[in-house]
């Protein structure tokens, strides 16, 4: 782990930024406060007061752990894990969302891909389509979505997983694609003198050897398929989930709600992609295909 | 009903054409004429479904109605489209580009900087950065400011890991090859390195394109002055204007396919060398 110093490093130094800089940005409200009141600030008052502050313009590291330990680990100690008020409640509706358009916009993304790589008429048709979907941006489009589902009676978690889907199946498209074209012509001709038949091709040689491609994209179609769900959220009036405590915070000025949400949306992605990466460690070793 | 019977003609004939049209011998006409017409296609059978089925224009409007709205409500669309994609997404994007590229020359230099930089830049451009938003609305007020910070924030940790990468795709030999020219860092940097890393960074400079796009819409939605495509979408929803969101939808999906368009052929002229580019 040669690498583990410089890492560590770098962490270290975002964290003394940032205590800096919750000085820094809290500190004319700090000053106002204290001028206000008639007293004087030293600096080490001042200092353990813009870390303290109730809704600080940017709340100092440990003041956000405290929050998410207030909204998690102490709610599950009396029992009231899924109450409205416990951000894991929140993180559930989200991560229900996301799994949800995550596996709906994979298996489209997949067969979209089968379809390409075997009909001339779609590769031709519909590729071109698929890359200039990605250039809308789709995501401008969720409060639309969110809303007309919701007139015509689908609602909840439905429409969420909709625009989770949309963002989540063009990476794995693309990938499949090109995956199941990575059979080089001597493979392809070998596979043609056994006289397989072309279902026998997809399955024992184009299938195979597409898995890694289809790895790498589904860890970028979960993080995009949680951003989506995310911003699905904002919409529906802050309810539930991270979106909308992102938003109701963002209305009463609740910075240090905000930023709970957002590191544990941070940590949910990073645990989704450490999840994906620890099935294509084993997968491919079974396969034989390990590096 | 003569509506849909006008759709299934639509389907039928676009279906045949390009059924016909791809088993020509391929060319660029070919190339260009499928997903025209698939696309033509599409517009039409929605028109026809929409028409035929007589839905709410609460629901989904019909392509015609929302040409007329865009046709009618040009000066709008103009002024959402200053507010936030020259103002927003534009200013963010040369802002965030840049930064991200000049910091991942620095980084290069230290490979200390490097092992350490990299993977935490990794993490992060898988984080849902959009999340950001409504802090920096917070910090830089209603204005296209904090959008741009928004798209700055977005945009940067992918280019600097493109960047960065591309900075270290020339091979052992051709640095050697450097060396024994006697040059300096700068003469490699210039001469070797940077363009080797054209590919590398105008990948990057494609993946943010949409980004920007969306970190500046998005944005909005946290709030922001009484114009821009974000808070018009917002509040037309409210409205139940759909034609007029669609229309927005219309200008962003232009815009956005513009933007990308426009990257890949500045990457077409300046790359022309590389082997992607001339197969």
């Amino acid at each position: 782990m040669r690498s583990l110093l410089p890492i560590f490093t770098v962490v270290v130094a975002i964290f003394v930024i940032w205590y800096g800089a919750a000085v820094a940005l809290n500190t004319p409200w700090a000053k106002d406060q204290a001028k206000r009141n008639n007293v004087e600030l030293s600096f080490t008052e001042l200092v353990a007061d813009t870390w303290s502050q109730k809704k600080p313009k940017l709340p100092a590291p440990h003041q956000v752990v405290a929050e998410i330990w207030k909204t998690t680990g102490e709610m599950v100690a009396k029992g009231r894990a899924f109450s409205k008020r416990s951000l894991i409640y929140h993180s559930w509706i989200t991560l229900s969302a996301t799994m949800l358009g995550f596996v709906m916009g994979t298996s489209f993304g997949i067969l979209l891909a089968i379809g390409i790589v075997f009909n001339r008429v779609m590769d031709m048709s519909v590729m071109p389509w698929v890359i200039a979907s990605q250039t809308i941006p789709i995501l401008a489009i969720a409060p639309m979505i969110i809303v007309v589902l919701n007139a015509v009676g689908i609602s909840g978690l439905l429409p969420k997983a909709m625009i989770s889907m949309y963002l989540s199946f063009f990476p794995v498209v693309v990938g499949m694609v090109k995956g199941l074209r990575s059979p080089d012509g001597m493979q392809l001709d070998q596979m043609r003198t056994w006289n397989a038949t072309s279902g026998q091709e997809f399955w024992r040689l184009r299938l195979p050897s597409s898995m890694p491609f289809l790895f790498a994209s589904l860890k970028v179609a979960m993080a995009a398929s949680l951003v989506g769900a995310i911003v699905g959220e904002l919409p529906t009036g802050a309810v539930a989930g991270l979106g909308a405590r992102l938003l109701a915070g963002s209305y009463y000025g609740q910075t240090i709600q905000i930023w709970s949400a957002l590191i544990m949306a941070a940590a949910l992605a990073a645990l989704l992609v450490a999840l994906i990466g620890m099935i294509q460690k084993i997968t491919l070793r079974k396969m034989g295909m390990a590096q | 009903m003569m509506w849909i019977v006008f759709g299934l003609v639509c389907w039928l004939v676009g279906w045949r054409a390009n059924v016909w049209l791809s088993r020509q011998p391929k060319s660029r006409f070919t190339a260009l004429a499928v997903p025209v017409i698939f696309g033509i296609t599409l517009i039409l059978i929605w028109e026809a479904v929409v028409r035929g089925f007589e839905v709410s224009p609460v629901l989904l409007p019909a392509p015609s109605v929302i040409a007329v709205t865009f046709a009618q409500s040009t000066h709008i669309l103009w002024q959402d489209f200053v507010q936030t994609v020259i103002k927003g997404a534009l200013s963010g994007y040369v802002l965030g580009c840049g930064s991200a590229f000049l910091i991942a020359v620095v980084i290069d230099r230290f490979p200390f900087l490097q092992r350490g930089l990299l993977p935490v830049g990794n993490f992060v451009a898988a984080l849902p950065i959009v999340g950001m938003a409504p802090i920096l609305v917070m910090w830089f007020g209603f204005d296209w400011q904090s959008k741009a910070a928004v798209v700055v924030v977005m945009v940067f940790f992918p280019m600097l890991v493109n960047t960065v990468e591309g900075l270290q795709a020339t091979d052992k030999m051709q640095r050697d090859l450097m060396r024994t020219y006697a040059s300096s860092y700068w003469q490699t940097l210039l001469k070797l390195r940077l363009p080797a890393a054209m590919p590398f960074i105008f990948n990057g400079l494609k993946i943010t394109t949409t980004l920007a796009l969306i970190g500046a819409i998005v944005a909005e939605f946290f709030g922001s002055p009484i114009k821009g495509m974000g808070f018009r979408i917002s509040t037309s929803v409210g409205q139940l204007a759909l034609d007029l969101v669609w229309a927005e939808i219309v200008v962003a999906a232009i815009v956005g396919s513009a933007f990308y368009g426009g990257v890949a052929l500045l990457e077409k002229a300046l790359t022309f060398w590389h082997p992607s580019q001339r197969g």
